[in-house]
C-alpha cells in the first residue's frame, strides 16, 4: 500500500519504520528535516520537507495515489485539518489522526474522522497496569 | 449580539474595537497574557485567556448562547478547528474564519465555516479592480447560482468596435446587462446597440463562460 506519515516524531517514525519494514511503500513528511534523523537507518521510503496542511506539499508527497494517510504532528488541529484534507479534497481511503485532546477527539469521530486518543488510551493502559 | 472573538492579535484587536463600538457584546479569547491584558486594560474585561479550540473551555464561557464565532488568529488550522467545534457542538449559528492561504477557502466552506475571509483573496481582488488594464474584472459572485458579475472594458484595440451585439456571438450562459459609456452614460443593451472604445459592458456570466465572454467582446 501507498501510505503516507505526517509527522515525523517518535511515534511517526517508528511506524514509517514498521510498515516499511513490512513492504508498504511509506513517505513520511515534515516541516522539520531534523525531525527525520529518527528514521531507521534502513528506512527505504521516501522522507519529504513540507507542510501536511498544504495542499501542494501533500500532492508532491503523493496523496492522489495514497491508500492510507496518517496525521502524527504534535498539533491536534493541525492533524485534524491535514486529515480533513486527504479525506474531502483528496477522497484518501483511509484516513487515521492523532487527537490528544479527547473531547475533541470525540466530536471528529462523530464527523466521521478515524481517531485515536493517546490520552485516553495511555491513561487506561495506566490504569489497569495497576490493578494488574 | 453576543459574538465571540478568538484570537486577539492585529486582527482581532481592530476588530474588537469595532464590534463594541457598534454596541455588541463581545467576548476574545487569546492564548497570550500579555495580549490579554492589553485589550482587558483598554476595551475593560473582555479578554479571557485559553485555547479557543477547546470545547471543554468553550463550555466555560458560554458559547451555546453566542450567536456568532470569529476565529482570526493567525493559524489556519486553530480557525478551522474554532469554527467546527462552536458550530457541532455548541450549534453556534454563525461561523467566520480568517484564512491564510486562499486554497483553504474551498475546504472550510465544505467542512461548515459560513463565512471565509482571505486577506490574500481581497488584496488580488481589489489589485484587478484598479489595475485599469485588465480586460475583465469581478465585480460580484452569487455562490448560490454558480454565477458572477463582470465588466468588460472594450479598447481602442479591440477588434469589436463599431460592431453591434448582434454580429457577436455572446456564449448563451452569459447576459449583457449595462453598457457604460465614456463620461458616463448608461444605457440598456440591445441586439442594435454599437461597441465603442471605452465602453465598459456590465454583464451577468458564469466562470466558465467568463473567458469565451471577455474574447467576444473585445475580439481577438
Amino acid at each position: 500500500m501507498k501510505i503516507i506519515i505526517m509527522g515525523s516524531g517518535r511515534v511517526g517514525a517508528r511506524l514509517a519504520g514498521l510498515l516499511d519494514a513490512d513492504g508498504h511503500q511509506v513517505t513520511v513528511l515534515d516541516n522539520d528535516v531534523y525531525s527525520f534523523r529518527r528514521l531507521s537507518s534502513d528506512f527505504k521510503g521516501t522522507a519529504l520537507v513540507g507542510n501536511g496542511i498544504d495542499q501542494e506539499a501533500l500532492r508532491r508527497a503523493g496523496i492522489e495515489e495514497a491508500n492510507v494517510f496518517f496525521a502524527l504532528t504534535q498539533g491536534d488541529n493541525r492533524n485534524v485539518m491535514a486529515c480533513q484534507i486527504a479525506k474531502h479534497i483528496f477522497n484518501v481511503p483511509r484516513v487515521i489522526c492523532r487527537i490528544y485532546d479527547p473531547l475533541r477527539k470525540d466530536m471528529y469521530t462523530t464527523l466521521g474522522l478515524e481517531a485515536i486518543s493517546p490520552t485516553t488510551v495511555f491513561s487506561d493502559l495506566l490504569k489497569e497496569q495497576l490493578e494488574n | 449580539m453576543y459574538i465571540i472573538v478568538v484570537g486577539g492579535g492585529r486582527v482581532g484587536y481592530y476588530l474588537v474595537k469595532a464590534l463594541i463600538e457598534e454596541g455588541h457584546e463581545v467576548l476574545v479569547i487569546e492564548k497570550d497574557e500579555s495580549l490579554c491584558e492589553i485589550i482587558n486594560d483598554e476595551m475593560g474585561s473582555i479578554c479571557i485567556r485559553g485555547d479557543g479550540c477547546e470545547a471543554s473551555f468553550l463550555a466555560e464561557v458560554g458559547t451555546e448562547r453566542a450567536d456568532m464565532l470569529v476565529a482570526v488568529t493567525g493559524d489556519d488550522e486553530d480557525n478551522l478547528v474554532s469554527c467546527q467545534v462552536a458550530k457541532h457542538m455548541f450549534n453556534v449559528k454563525r461561523t467566520i474564519a480568517r484564512i491564510r492561504n486562499p486554497q483553504n477557502e474551498f475546504l472550510f466552506k465544505a467542512l461548515g465555516v459560513d463565512v471565509t475571509i482571505s486577506s490574500t483573496s481581497i488584496i488580488l481582488e481589489t489589485i484587478e479592480t484598479e489595475v485599469p488594464t485588465h480586460p475583465l474584472t469581478h465585480l460580484l459572485a452569487f455562490e448560490e447560482s454558480g454565477q458572477e458579475i463582470v465588466i468588460v472594458k472594450i479598447s481602442e484595440e479591440s477588434t469589436t468596435v463599431g460592431k453591434s451585439v448582434r454580429e457577436l456571438e455572446i456564449p448563451k450562459e452569459s447576459k449583457l446587462a449595462l453598457v457604460v459609456r465614456e463620461g458616463g452614460k448608461t444605457r440598456l443593451p440591445t441586439l442594435n446597440t454599437t461597441l465603442r472604445a471605452g465602453d465598459r459592458i456590465i454583464a451577468l456570466t458564469t466562470p466558465e463562460a467568463e473567458e469565451t465572454l471577455r474574447a467576444t467582446l473585445r475580439g481577438t
